[in-house]
């Protein structure tokens, strides 16, 4: 909020009108009036307010201590009547994503919140502003509020619980249970009486999604495919009738499901098979479909090849894929991370899934895949990252960091299965141990070299022009 | 880029005002004169054809015809063609070739592959712009009465084209980028099937002068970069780079070259004697001596036979080599390449290609048991080259992919 006052004042100074210049003093008024109210230790928040005033758009966030002081001087400001209105500050900028540091923020979306979320109490410094919750413990909680939630369809309840319980896992799989949820859900609503469709389904459907967002958060790809379902939602006819329009939007989910997820996944295959040579070693990491189906197609096509799969603790989802490939008469060798730098020299391709991939070719993905990717480059071995063009957005990201997701941290300290690997027993609530599960993990582009989407083989580089040229608006056309 | 190419503007302006459309249907048969191969040439085929089409299906026919037209014609080159006529009468193309014959009820049959084959011939043309202008005689030659149906034979016909010599990059992105033009020119759509077809000949004619005026264009624009005494150096031969050299000369520009020697058509020959002509200082260099001369040089400028989707380019062999070396000695790699060069291709590796092969003379006899490497061409990755010259502009090499996006998606 706050950065955007000295941006939005910067045309002032191009051409001070009397209207402005007053609103310009009358800031600095009230600034000197604050700091005289609060005393002497606000140099600091005088020489903000004037330098709002003074048109210096460098001034980034403020630590919240300040926030009272900062109040003030924004409600002096709104005084001198130069804000721009509501409508053009939000196209400025995207919308920020929830700060989970910001306290009272949070507690505003406590209160609105459905699923009751214990919060973890250890957590890592750099990673506050990332939700973190016990985990384990909402599930009961859940159950038994069932008959009290009226505003969540019992399908999207169905899909929310699957997503907590790790039911549905896998970008595209917990893409098309939502689409599918929210298709039910159209399918039996109706529209209550001295309402629009248009808005009350909105509505709708931002409830679902804040519900579904409180299971677990939500991946870029459901944000894509929510963003194309609202604009859908949005320029509706106004002449169609109620079930002409439902229908009209089931479609259009349907759609949807078919053309971006299924078929790019046949595309992508299609491509991606073109790269496989009898004699090649491809390894992989973790379990993703596409490239699943990729392997499985090249071994329908007679190829000969063998698969190194990769795996990483705690979740060891690549023993679920192993045993599939090995199911359909696949050669393949299972390492663990540990091992991939041994096992590397061998392997003649790499082929990685993708959780999404950002403007600036960064490629975000289960955690390990830039580790894999990394050793991989440096042993001159290409990397193919499988990834359906709805993934795409425009965002960008330089680390892992600033927006990921935190599993549960029992997952990591604990062994199932192992009763003798017990040294941290008891230990896990003490003050200063913090305990870090990261889910995912931003690979930079140098370590990629091709992109294989539903429009073809690019290098990463040109994620931009594909967005640009396809995203319009935010809605994959 | 087809579209912000020069004449595809002209194109536009034409079709926005009617008057000249009707201008441009009366020029048809005036065209068509001026796009009929060269008789000579065939007659003169049907005689005695030094290079046959595919004499050895092994052999890339592109790199033969590059030898034929650039490189010093050594004795192994000239037994190879006599063997090859030996081997095949002349008019029977290679088994896997289809013939293209329409469907004409004057029994007269056409083969687009040895109309593409006449227009190789010519040296100063491109193999893009021979292949567009035997599409182009597909479609004089068609009595198709729909677009459709003139669309399925051009098809048809790209495909025996594109199957007829694999491993030439340019004649597959020739054919891809004239049935883009066929398939997707919206122009097309609201026009009477005889005016689209005029209009489809006439830009096929244009094509040729693109493919002439693209290396002016280049010329041009790499100029910036030659400064008064600087050393360049030189693979292959390259009618672009030869081009730009030559520009840079005429406008007094005080530079020397060093020539790769280019075993084994020894196509550095030929470029060092062009360069002689000029006046420009010029030295030869067995291809070993690259990093031994790099750091006397100041830039390396090669033409490339493809620019495929990742922005690296396909081109002779010991390109990637030359790269090398002169990325770890940080001198800039320009690349100058025609627009109608971008391929979509996207090789991973050296092997992650069909592979081109050609002769290699080695001067005495090999034993049966040696292997002999003859790949004529090798992939440089875009992160070894500084700067593509095209006639779209100075790109970097990741625009490549860009522009090719927006051309085939």
């Amino acid at each position: 909020m706050q950065n955007d006052l000295p941006a939005n004042s910067k045309p002032l100074k191009e051409r001070t009108s009397k209207a402005e210049r007053r609103a310009l003093q009358e800031a600095q008024r009230a600034a000197k009036a604050a700091a005289k109210a609060e005393g002497s230790k606000l140099p600091a928040t005088t020489s903000g307010a004037v330098a709002s005033a003074n048109v210096k758009p460098t001034k980034a966030t403020k630590p919240s201590s300040q926030k009272n002081d900062s109040a003030t001087v924004a409600s002096s400001e709104k005084k001198g009547g130069d804000r721009p209105p509501e409508k053009d500050r939000k196209k400025d900028a995207p919308h920020p994503r929830m700060q989970y540091d910001d306290k009272s923020r949070v507690e505003k979306a406590k209160r609105r919140a459905v699923v009751k979320q214990t919060e973890a109490r250890n957590r890592v410094e750099l990673f506050r502003h990332l939700p973190q919750y016990e985990h384990g413990t909402q599930l009961p909680d859940l159950e038994s509020k069932f008959f009290q939630l009226d505003p969540v369809h019992p399908v999207v309840y169905k899909v929310g619980l699957q997503y907590i319980s790790g039911d549905i896992s896998g970008g595209n799989a917990r893409c098309i249970a939502m689409l599918q949820a929210f298709q039910e859900a159209i399918k039996d609503y109706s529209t209550p009486d001295e309402k629009t469709l248009t808005r009350d389904l909105t509505a709708k459907i931002n409830s679902y999604v804040s519900f579904l967002n409180e299971c677990r958060p939500l991946s870029i790809s459901m944000g894509n495919a929510i963003r194309f379902l609202k604009n859908r939602i949005a320029k509706l006819p106004l002449t169609l009738s109620e079930s002409e329009a439902k229908a009209f939007l089931q479609s259009d989910i349907e759609q949807f499901i078919s053309e971006k997820i299924i078929l790019a996944d046949k595309v992508i295959v299609k491509h991606a098979v073109t790269k496989i040579r009898d004699g090649d070693v491809l390894l992989t990491h973790g379990s993703s479909s596409a490239v699943e189906m990729i392997l499985l197609h090249a071994h329908e096509l007679g190829k000969q090849f063998r698969v190194v799969i990769v795996d990483s603790r705690p979740k060891l989802e690549g023993q679920l894929l192993l045993r599939r490939l090995v199911g359909k008469g696949l050669s393949c060798t299972y390492a663990n991370i540990n091992a991939v730098s041994y096992i590397m020299h061998e392997v003649t391709r790499v082929f990685l899934g993708a959780s999404s991939v950002l403007s600036n070719g960064t490629v975000y993905s289960r955690v390990g895949t830039a580790c894999v990717a990394m050793v991989a480059h440096e042993f001159r071995v290409p990397v193919l990252v499988c990834c359906e063009a709805y993934k795409f957005h425009e965002r960008v990201q330089l680390d892992s960091i600033c927006s990921n997701e935190l599993g549960d941290p029992d997952a990591i300290s604990k062994v199932p299965g192992r009763e003798d690997i017990n040294y941290l027993d008891g230990c896990t609530n003490s003050e200063n141990l913090q305990l870090l599960n990261l889910i995912y993990d931003a690979t930079p582009s140098d370590y990629v070299s091709m992109i294989v989407t539903d429009y073809g083989m690019v290098p990463p580089t040109s994620v931009p022009v594909i967005v640009r040229e396809y995203c319009r608006d935010q809605v994959w056309i | 880029m087809w579209w912000r190419s020069a004449s595809f503007i002209l194109d536009h302006r034409l079709q926005e005002d009617p008057p000249n459309d009707i201008a441009s249907s009366s020029k048809e048969p005036d065209t068509l004169s001026k796009l009929s191969p060269p008789q000579t040439h065939s007659s003169f085929m049907a005689a005695a054809d030094p290079f046959n089409p595919i004499p050895n299906p092994k052999i890339s026919a592109y790199y033969q015809t590059r030898a034929a037209h650039t490189a010093v014609v050594t004795s192994d080159w000239l037994a190879q063609a006599q063997a090859a006529v030996g081997h095949h009468p002349d008019d029977s193309p290679a088994p896997q070739t289809q013939l293209l014959a329409s469907p004409s009820a004057s029994g007269k049959s056409f083969c687009v592959i040895n109309e593409f084959n006449n227009w190789r011939k010519q040296p100063d043309l491109a193999e893009a712009v021979a292949a567009i202008r035997a599409l182009a005689a597909v479609i004089r030659a068609s009595e198709a009465t729909t677009m459709m149906e003139l669309e399925i034979e051009l098809k048809k016909a790209s495909d025996s084209l594109k199957s007829w010599d694999t491993t030439s990059i340019s004649l597959t992105a020739g054919c891809d980028l004239f049935m883009r033009y066929v398939t997707r020119t919206s122009a097309l759509e609201y026009e009477d099937f005889n005016s689209a077809r005029s209009r489809l000949i006439e830009r096929a004619e244009k094509f040729g002068e693109i493919s002439c005026k693209a290396r002016r264009i280049i010329a041009m624009l790499s100029q910036d970069f030659i400064f008064d005494g600087c050393t360049i150096l030189v693979h292959g031969f390259s009618r672009v780079v030869l081009e730009v050299l030559k520009t840079a000369a005429q406008n007094k520009k005080l530079f020397r070259v060093f020539c790769t020697e280019g075993r084994p058509d020894r196509t550095g020959l030929r470029f060092s004697n062009e360069l002689a002509k000029l006046d420009v200082p010029v030295k030869l260099l067995i291809d070993s001596a690259v990093a031994y001369t790099m750091d006397e040089v100041d830039m390396v400028f090669v033409g490339a036979d493809g620019v495929v989707e990742s922005g690296g380019i396909i081109n002779m062999m010991g390109t990637y080599q030359i790269a090398l070396v002169a990325h770890s000695m940080n001198k800039p790699v320009y690349v100058a390449a025609e627009s109608y060069k971008f391929a979509r291709l996207y090789p991973l590796d050296q092997k992650d290609m069909a592979p081109a092969l050609r002769p290699i003379d080695f001067g005495v006899p090999i034993p049966s048991k040696v292997e002999v490497e003859r790949s004529a061409r090798d992939y440089t990755p875009p992160q070894y080259l500084t700067l593509l010259f095209t006639d779209l502009g100075v790109l970097t090499p990741s625009v490549v992919s860009d522009e090719l996006i927006q051309l085939y998606l």
